[in-house]
């Protein structure tokens, strides 16, 4: 890689380029992404390149490994190039016949292609699946397609073009002006305008600025920055490296938690690549301007990732939020005005930078401008990351994109936004999802988790989950959040084990509404939404609990009745001898008893009964 | 403490006088003050539990919320760290407040139903019960973090920390060993509002966070002036032998 000195040096490089890769050159990528890579990504492509090595193969095809696929729930993933047929659950054993028949014959192996769950439709190529048809990548465009470590691939596909342009052919202010027709708003969880944040650093006057990356993303499943970073981290780069132009910062900094070892690799190697090509460092592309980046390594809190207990970890304090204002646009980093957006804005900065900010402004809602990845999980056929331009509905997330429920069992309810998200039910299934809309019916857009629950999950121990996560993450440092969860953390465990009662929820709701107001930060403040909006639309599961001491999903352990219908139990005692505590008695033959004092509700009785003969309720 | 400026060390690019409203009249306050201290100068009574003027405010009670805005658009901040601001809308006491502090007070009267400060700022605010659990009855800590900045920002020692997050917040010195770096000086004790800091001194001999510290006497009356370890801190810091500070105040 040459260090470009020049912008007819970097588009001579990239004609180049170009006009080396043949577009019909055959392609294998598999996909190593955070679905994909425990699966075994590595002993696939190992298994590619012996084959391809034994076949005589690898100078024709082109075999790398990729960032996220999408599909999650079936990897490994591996795309053919130039046909797009994607190969689902591949494993190195699979991989013979896939180049036998497919790289080598041109057919295809129909057993590994992706089958629709209610229609058996065989899907062939990428976008015959009804998971990507409903999609529009912006951010994701690229992860499929390059190699993340290859500087090369990034530039192919037009990177570090918008930093060219937006160098060159832009003021500080036309970038920050282009950023705020574009209608960004932040993607990490508060919506905040992104343009206008900028401004407001830019317009402190003061000499010395920071950016940042927030990459912290703490909301447990949720990995979409993850796969950002991962898999596309040249676009976290030039996005910031444009915002640092705009605001007029010398330096920022990327903070990732310690548990992504791989994207810390990834943006490092993406760091130095951008050095030693001349996109960071001093003087980029002769343009006078000096920038560079480097990581910082979170502990892992949940908590972190709040911008101002962020600013604090990198600093080398404990990571506890402090009361804005000041925002940290005009006192951040040092003591100096810092800009923090989350990755999938950073990523999202080049692609408006190219496309002008009316393309974005084109795809979305009145509010909301342009996509968001969401990672979806739960009960649905297909989870994994999907990227949606705002304003699709949830219907079409769930059961379009998603697939549906599986099992047959019906949709309860969808949570947004991570763990301080609200639950949201049936009846507002053709929601628009916009931070507006989600707010409206008390949830969140939050950083993009997407949790979809069915019939079976009971929403009050759902609620008691989350709040569990919030007290265990909260910092402690103001009243209403840390003495407030540790009080719905015990109405919950009282709800949950049959000692409820009536006034329980107007406490909860006096409680939840002071959290909200009066917490310092995001976290107290939202972790509210799990409780009102359980409250609010599945109230009646509360009063089961409470009133009849009964959970109608059957959830709850300590509320379940267990019992043996005499009729139909044949004395096998098959349940006498699983009973750890021996509460089942009877005699040989005839039918048996559980002793309600002794029952400790595990359940195994009910597992092993052949006869149905014990009762659940 | 992070290097992000709070609203009373900020200063303001140009400091101003601005015309702002509280509880519905104009007052005149200068831009690098906050919210609290302007109520205060006008005299009104805003109620705080970790508010200290020589402390930098980091808003942890949260009882000195007030409400901003215009309805409907208002939202309850920390009056001790909100910058004032021109032609800034504040109510210190109106139902949305008061319900909050009673609130904060409930929450905070289960958590120390013995701390007397606790118990006499609820009843002001009309709160003589709570109605949520208590864990432990014994309770005296209200984690208002005093302690940990007086010793940080005042005695300069950094010896006692905030420690943990909610489940097992606590005041505690690094690994809950005895400190090296405390002097024994006790103005963490001595600002604590609740008194929960264990503190004892018994023949020449100061006990405090495990530690044991030998009282220096006065060379000239011989009685009890301070921890041999604090007097060599002043030392340290004012660059004067440790013998200048071995003769006590009555005796100099
Ligand atoms: C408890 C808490 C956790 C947060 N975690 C994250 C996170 O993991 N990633 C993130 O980008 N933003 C997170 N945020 C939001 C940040 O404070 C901040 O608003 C965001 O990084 C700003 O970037 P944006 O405008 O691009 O969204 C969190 C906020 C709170 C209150
Ligand atoms: S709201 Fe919770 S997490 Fe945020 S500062 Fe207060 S105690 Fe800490």
């Amino acid at each position: 890689m040459p260090k470009f000195e020049s912008i007819d040096h970097l588009n001579e490089y990239r004609r180049q380029l170009r006009a080396r890769r043949d577009p019909s050159q055959p392609q294998v990528l598999v996909c190593a992404g955070p679905g994909c890579l425990p699966l075994g990504s590595e002993e696939v492509a190992q298994a590619f390149r012996a084959q391809l090595e034994e076949k005589g193969l690898s100078a024709q095809v082109a075999l790398k490994t990729s960032g996220c696929h999408g599909l999650c729930a079936r990897g490994v993933r591996v795309l053919l190039r130039p046909q797009e047929i994607t190969y689902q659950k591949v494993t190195p054993a699979d991989v013979p016949e896939i180049v036998e028949t497919t790289l080598v014959g041109g057919g295809v192996v129909e057993r590994l292609l992706h089958e629709e769950p209610e229609t058996h439709a065989l899907c062939r190529h990428k976008g015959d699946i009804p998971f990507y048809r409903s999609q529009q990548a912006i951010v994701l465009r690229k992860l499929d397609v390059i190699d993340p470590e290859s500087l090369d691939d990034y530039l192919a596909l037009g990177g570090y073009r918008s930093l060219r342009k937006a160098f060159f052919e832009m003021t500080p202010d036309e970038v920050i002006e282009a950023v705020e027709r574009s209608g960004l708003r932040g993607r990490g969880g508060g919506g905040f305008p992104t343009g206008r944040k900028w401004r407001i650093c830019r317009d402190t006057g003061e000499p010395i600025k920071f950016v940042i990356c927030n990459g912290d993303e703490g909301d447990p499943g949720a990995f979409m920055d993850r796969a950002v970073m991962e898999g596309d981290p040249h676009a976290v780069i030039e996005g910031m490296i444009i915002g640092a132009y705009a605001i007029g910062a010398r330096r920022g900094y990327i903070y990732v938690r310690h548990e992504y070892p791989l994207a810390v690799k990834r943006l490092q190697l993406a760091i130095q690549q951008a050095r030693e090509a001349g996109f960071l460092g001093k003087n980029i592309l002769r343009s006078g301007f000096d920038f560079d980046i480097q990581i910082s390594q979170g502990s892992g809190a949940f908590v972190c990732g709040e911008e101002t207990a962020l600013i604090a970890s990198i600093e080398g304090h404990i990571g506890e939020p402090m009361p804005r204002p000041p925002y940290p646009a005009v006192s951040g980093l040092f003591g100096q005005p810092t800009i923090i957006n989350n990755v999938e804005t950073w990523a999202n900065v080049p692609e408006i930078i190219n496309m002008g900010p009316e393309w974005f402004a084109a795809i979305g809602t009145e509010g909301s401008k342009g996509t968001k990845i969401f990672s979806l999980v739960g009960a649905v056929h297909h989870s994994g990351l999907v990227e949606v331009p705002m304003g699709t509905t949830l219907r079409q997330i769930v059961f379009d994109i998603g697939g549906g429920i599986p099992g047959g069992r019906a949709f309860k309810a969808v949570q947004t936004g991570g763990p301080s998200g609200g639950c949201i039910p049936a009846e507002f299934l053709d929601l628009p999802v916009d931070y507006d809309s989600l707010q409206q019916v008390g949830s969140i857009m939050g950083s993009g988790g997407l949790i979809v629950m069915d019939e079976t999950s009971c929403m009050v121990d759902v609620a008691r989950y989350f709040i569990g996560f919030l007290y265990e993450e909260s910092c402690g440092k103001c009243t209403p959040c840390r003495e407030g969860l540790k009080q719905l953390k015990k109405i919950y465990e009282d709800i949950t084990y049959g000692r409820g009662e009536e006034k329980h929820l107007t406490l909860m709701e006096d409680l939840c509404a002071v959290m909200a107001s009066a917490s310092i930060c995001g976290l107290g403040q939202s972790a509210v939404n799990p409780v009102l909006s359980t409250l609010k639309y599945f109230r009646h599961e509360y009063e089961a609990h409470i009133r009849d001491k009964k959970c109608p999903a059957l959830v709850c352990r300590p509320l379940l009745k267990y019992t043996i219908d005499p009729e139909t139990c044949t004395g096998c005692l098959a349940c006498v001898r699983e009973c750890p505590v021996g509460a089942i008695s009877g005699l040989k033959k005839e039918a048996q008893e559980i002793d309600q004092e002794l029952c400790i509700k595990c359940g195994l009785c009910y597992e092993v009964c052949q006869f149905d003969a014990v009762r659940r309720e | 403490m992070p290097m992000r400026k709070l609203a009373d060390q900020v200063t303001p690019r140009t400091i101003e006088e601005v015309g702002l409203y509280i509880n519905d009249t104009l007052v005149r306050a200068d831009t690098s003050w906050t919210i609290l201290r302007t109520a205060r100068e006008m005299g009104i009574d805003i109620p705080t539990l970790c508010y200290h003027p020589d402390l930098p405010s980091e808003g942890h009670c949260r009882l000195c919320v007030v409400e901003i805005g215009e309805p409907p658009r208002t939202r309850l901040v920390n009056a001790c760290t909100y910058p004032v601001e021109a032609n800034l809308k504040v109510q210190t006491h109106s139902e949305k407040v008061m319900h909050a502090r009673r609130l904060v007070l409930e929450l905070l009267l289960a958590r120390t139903p013995k701390a007397k400060i606790i118990r006499d700022l609820a009843h002001a605010h009309g709160v003589y019960e709570s109605r949520f659990h208590t864990e432990d009855p014994e309770e005296l800590c209200i984690l208002c973090g005093l302690c940990v900045r007086t010793c940080r920002e005042i005695v300069g020692v950094s010896a006692i920390s905030m420690a943990g997050r909610t489940p097992d917040k606590q005041v505690a010195t690094p690994f809950k060993e005895a400190s090296e770096a405390c002097i024994g000086c006790g103005s963490c004790a001595f600002i604590c509002p609740t008194g929960v800091i264990p503190y004892t001194e018994k023949d020449g001999i100061r006990t405090i966070w495990g530690r044991d510290f030998e009282l220096a006497a006065c060379r000239v009356c011989g009685n009890y002036i301070e921890p041999l370890a604090q007097l060599e801190h002043w030392a340290r810091i004012t660059g004067d032998p440790v013998e200048t500070f071995l003769v006590c105040r009555d005796c100099r």
